[in-house]
């Protein structure tokens, strides 16, 4: 049929775009490496936002009954704060891994839908830049029949419900305005992004791996993207409809959430968190794939109990769709499902504990080498530790009924989320910083970040498990200095600034070494993946030759055999084969077919953010428009035809993926 | 129960002595110094779970700083034996957590039942959540009262809630742990306090611009003392002398618009409930507006002159009182003990 559609050549106005450099190049590109910056840069510059509304927490609670934010802005601040991290930077910065080394990983061409891989990140970019219009077009306010006292602030007039947004505080009558509407139809539209991501790498998974790449020869960070995908693809639904629900009872008068109405606002408590924990594994999974990859490496040795960790992953996976309920021990919820979900929690630990006790196995015996991304690595471990240990506490019921919604859980989960998640990140960002630029990043720089954020992290989120304790809670605005909890808030909000010292040392680290740092080897940590077996930076064509896999860690096993003891000994043929792999990867010898950039992934995006403001403007022009977007997207993406960009020698057609 | 215990709680006080020595004065708030027999059962199991992560902590910390300091590259070691598992290892770090787990949740779903009974002889009060202060009410007594919840000393209380708003969660860290109060549901929660005191409580789930603000206090009275209370309590207010600043005062309460929310029992009358504090005895209770502020001129006065800069979001308007006004009031208010 495509053939037909060229031969003819009706259709030329769809023609696709050519240009391979410039914003234009960008806009188009279908590129999983590409996409995958776009998603790592659009989800840092988020994470500075997040970053930001932090500090102004924090410097509102260094002291007690402080003035720095009103009660509106704070309330603002920390809605923000949360679903700015969690669906604007944690998630999408996993993405960018998952974009940029799956295809790398399984020794694929690119994900098996390339459009469809494009048109996630435009969604999810226009959901991100929908919602943080809030901004400059969301409104808030008091209560229906409420005071103030002053005008609300533009930084009070974003969402205020908390990310949570617990009903029926986050209805209209307890938060008019158009705020949490933005909310509510934001996180919709992020939504759409996450499950398109979902099922094209699932689908990429299984059907795209190279020759030999069974499914247990997989990197773990492989597998734990597989993992992710289908905690998205089955979470996701549920907050969808919950969401359509909320927005259903602000916008059009229902009330499945309203009391007065025969609604149950329990009912959202149920749906949100059974979204929300799988949520949390979404976080964190992918940090658990890069550490799994990271320790082995830095050990020269081999992951140890590769299965049970993967079991283990998946084992996390399953039971996180059957804990939710651990978020409303203190709420309506009778003894028999406390002690359910209580025990339920427990059980889950039991996976993350044999991950962890594996992470020790594996660098144990092992010949330790202690570059930035293995130091993140290894105060993942100590970090997450803590994490993991407080969330014990939490299931042991009634002890949580004195810690729910305090700061310990404040503590906990960010012991979690950053100590976990956000460690595992930045160790991914300087281990394949590398293969993404060609060069090296400052190491003393790299170490100078690491210790600064263990400490600053420490300072910041230790005390917290001690305020809890003492009574601080959560989301509270002031508080009395009677409670005696300014001592340790104060230290606190100076952990948050050595925190921030060192994301700005970050920043300098990225930006120079990525145009001025040495050029790195292809293979310069001594790896074992496959996507250390490609030229640094990665070709477009990712492999000039699609490579066949033998082993699980393939690339060290042609490199390392095992003497009688067992320990690694390098072959003979190891360097010759590195100078050949390089050679043969800047200079394919057959044809390379890539998928061909495209307008409407972008064009079909756009359209969403229109419908959002239409519903909440209730403006039939801008649906109408937003739909023509969607349509004129959906359609020239049918229609487009396919057409070859050809690479290197293109006397020969073979290989390669097609478009889908 | 409490035997099981008994060794933990004597080491509970050690790690916190040394770690947070700046932090033993006295904090209102403070969950791990239980005043009542539901406090005590958590914060022993509480220990009990702690001490166990404190070992497991350990455990993982020295394995990785150990693994760390030996096994750290130098340029004469021989590459490392490529092992790739062991599965009696493995097993037996997945059994070892199974049989801690088992040992935290025995104790742990026994308390879940325990501490839901209802307590036998107990002190009914009902407990309504508002936008951002709580309701209590005894209707055994048919006393309404706000901010401050009076209980007897030798008596367990069992508290009926319910929000008449959005959710709350009513939390006495000193006696008890936190309940949701959800509108169109009941939920319970049971207080036991071994002395006469005073505890602090807290709104804890996020309620909007002031949930930060909507506190309470609990105050456990010996039983002829709480006698008297209710005794007091079911009085109808007392009426000023005409004449002095005080009936001067309750002119301004009854023209000035505040019983269109307010009720003062025996001084205006009306039928049915209203949305703001009962203050027939609004002087016995020493802080007011959520426990926010202490009854006293000074803060009431900022309160009355705006309302909202204090409590944001609040349902009470600034009525625009003269400053004469507010004086007169606050000596009206004054008298209603």
């Amino acid at each position: 049929m495509s053939k037909s559609l060229q031969g003819k050549k009706i259709l030329t106005v769809f023609k696709r775009p050519s240009s391979s450099e410039g914003i234009l190049s960008w806009i188009t590109t279908v590129d999983h490496k590409r996409i995958g910056i776009m998603y790592g840069y659009a989800a840092f510059f988020f994470l500075l936002f997040g970053g930001l509304e932090a500090l102004l927490l924090r410097i509102q609670l260094a002291k007690p009954d402080n003035d720095f934010l009103s009660a509106a802005e704070y309330n603002a601040m920390f809605t923000m704060h949360g679903t700015t991290m969690v669906f604007l930077a944690i998630m999408p910065i996993s993405a960018a891994f998952f974009n940029y080394l799956l295809p790398l990983q399984i020794g694929a061409r690119d994900v098996a839908f390339p459009r469809l891989n494009a048109l996630s990140y435009w969604i999810w970019i226009f959901g991100g830049v929908f919602l943080y219009s809030t901004f400059i077009f969301g409104t808030a306010g008091a209560p229906v029949g409420g005071y103030l006292a002053e005008e609300i602030s533009w930084l009070g007039n974003a969402p205020n419900g908390g990310w949570f947004g617990y009903q029926p505080n986050a209805s209209f009558k307890y938060s008019p305005g158009t705020a949490m509407d933005y909310w509510a139809i934001g996180l919709q539209i992020l939504g759409i992004s996450s499950l398109i991501s979902a099922f094209n790498f699932i689908t990429t998974i299984l059907n795209m791996r190279t020759k030999g790449m069974r499914l247990m020869r997989m990197p773990v960070f492989t597998w734990m993207t597989f993992a992710v995908a289908f905690l998205l693809a089955f979470s996701l639904p549920i907050i969808a409809i919950a969401l359509f629900f909320v927005t259903f009872d602000r916008q059009f008068g229902t009330t499945f959430f309203l009391t007065e109405g025969g609604g149950d606002p329990v009912l959202w408590q149920h749906l949100f968190w059974l979204f929300g924990h799988p949520e949390v594994y979404i976080l964190i999974l992918p940090a658990f794939g890069i550490v799994s990859e990271i320790l082995p490496t830095f050990s020269r040795k081999p992951l140890f109990g590769y299965a049970a960790i993967v079991f283990a992953g998946f084992g996390i996976a399953f039971i996180g769709f059957g804990v939710w309920a651990h978020h409303m021990f203190a709420s309506a919820i009778s003894p028999v499902a406390q002690a359910g979900f209580g025990i339920s929690t427990m059980v889950i630990a039991v996976p993350t504990g044999v991950k962890i006790f594996n992470w020790l196995g594996t660098i144990w015996g092992g010949k330790i080498s202690l570059k930035t991304p293995m130091l993140f690595a290894l105060g993942f471990i100590a970090m997450f530790v803590i994490g993991g240990l407080s969330g014990v506490t939490h299931s042991v019921v009634p002890a949580d009924t004195q810690q729910t919604d305090t700061y310990y859980v404040v503590a906990h989960f960010h012991y979690v989320l950053f100590g976990g998640a956000i460690f595992g990140i930045f160790a991914g960002l300087y281990y394949w910083f590398p293969k993404v630029w060609g060069k090296m990043y400052n190491e003393t720089l790299g170490q100078l970040h690491f210790w600064l954020m263990i400490i600053g992290f420490n300072l910041t989120f230790g005390p917290m498990h001690w305020l809890g304790l003492q009574g601080q809670i959560r989301r509270t605005w002031v508080y009395a200095e009677e409670t005696n909890l300014g001592f340790w808030n104060l230290i606190v909000t100076i952990g948050a600034f050595i925190i921030a010292l060192s994301i700005i040392i970050f920043m300098i680290n990225w930006s120079y070494s990525r145009r001025k740092g040495p050029a790195a080897l292809m293979d310069p940590w001594d790896a074992r993946t496959i996507e250390w077996t490609i030229p640094s930076p990665t070709p477009v064509w990712n492999f000039s030759t699609p490579p066949e896999v033998e082993n699980l860690d393939d690339f060290w096993h042609k490199k390392y055999g095992e003497d009688s003891e067992g320990r690694a000994v390098r072959r003979d043929t190891a360097d010759q084969l590195l100078i050949d792999l390089e050679e043969d990867g800047l200079n394919p010898k057959n044809h390379i077919e890539l998928p061909n950039p495209s307008y409407f992934p972008f064009i079909l995006a756009s359209g969403l953010p229109l419908l959002g403001y239409a519903i909440i403007y209730k403006s039939i022009a801008l649906a109408g428009l937003g739909v023509l977007l969607l349509l004129i997207g959906g359609f020239g993406w049918a229609l487009e035809p396919i057409e070859e960009v050809t690479i290197a020698n293109p006397s020969v057609s073979n290989g390669g993926v097609e478009d889908e | 129960m409490s035997d099981y215990f008994l060794s933990i709680k004597k080491l509970k006080l050690v790690p916190f002595m040394v770690l947070f020595t700046s932090c033993i004065e006295n904090a209102p708030m403070d969950s791990l110094s239980p005043e009542g027999p539901y406090a005590r059962t958590i914060d022993n199991l509480f220990w009990l779970t702690f001490w166990i992560a404190v070992g497991i902590f350990f455990l993982v910390q020295t394995v990785l700083i150990v693994a760390v300091i030996i096994f750290r590259d130098k340029p004469n070691n021989p590459e490392p034996k490529q092992i790739h598992g062991n599965t009696k290892l493995e097993l037996l770090w997945t059994v070892i957590p199974v049989l801690i787990l088992v040992a935290i949740a025995i104790p742990t779903v026994k308390t879940i039942f325990e501490l839901a009974k209802e307590p036998e002889n107990a002190l009914k009060v009902e407990v309504v959540g508002h936008q951002w202060w709580f309701e209590f009410k005894y209707p055994q007594y048919g006393i309404t009262t706000a901010n401050v919840l009076i209980i007897p000393e030798d008596k367990p209380v069992r508290l009926e809630m319910w929000s008449n708003d959005v959710m709350h969660n009513f939390w006495v860290p000193k006696l008890n742990g936190k309940r949701y109060l959800v509108p169109g549901q009941l939920t319970y929660l049971n207080l036991y306090a071994d002395n006469a005191g005073e505890y602090w409580a807290q709104c804890g789930e996020f309620c909007g611009l002031s949930h930060s603000k909507m506190r309470a206090r609990v105050i456990s009275l010996n039983s002829s003392d709480f006698k008297m209370w209710v005794e007091n309590e079911q009085k109808e207010a007392r009426r000023p002398e005409e004449g002095t600043l005080a009936a001067e005062g309750e002119q301004v309460y009854l023209n000035a618009g505040c019983t269109q929310c307010h009720i003062i029992n025996g001084v205006w009358d009306v039928q049915g409930d209203r949305v703001a504090p009962n203050l027939t005895h609004m002087a016995s209770r020493h802080v007011l507006g959520g426990a926010s502020f202490k009854n006293n001129p000074t803060d009431l006065t900022k309160w009355l002159s705006n309302p909202a800069a204090i409590k944001p979001g609040t349902f009470m308007p600034n009525l625009e009182l003269t400053e004469d006004e507010i004086v007169a009031l606050i000596e009206y208010l004054g008298t209603l003990k």
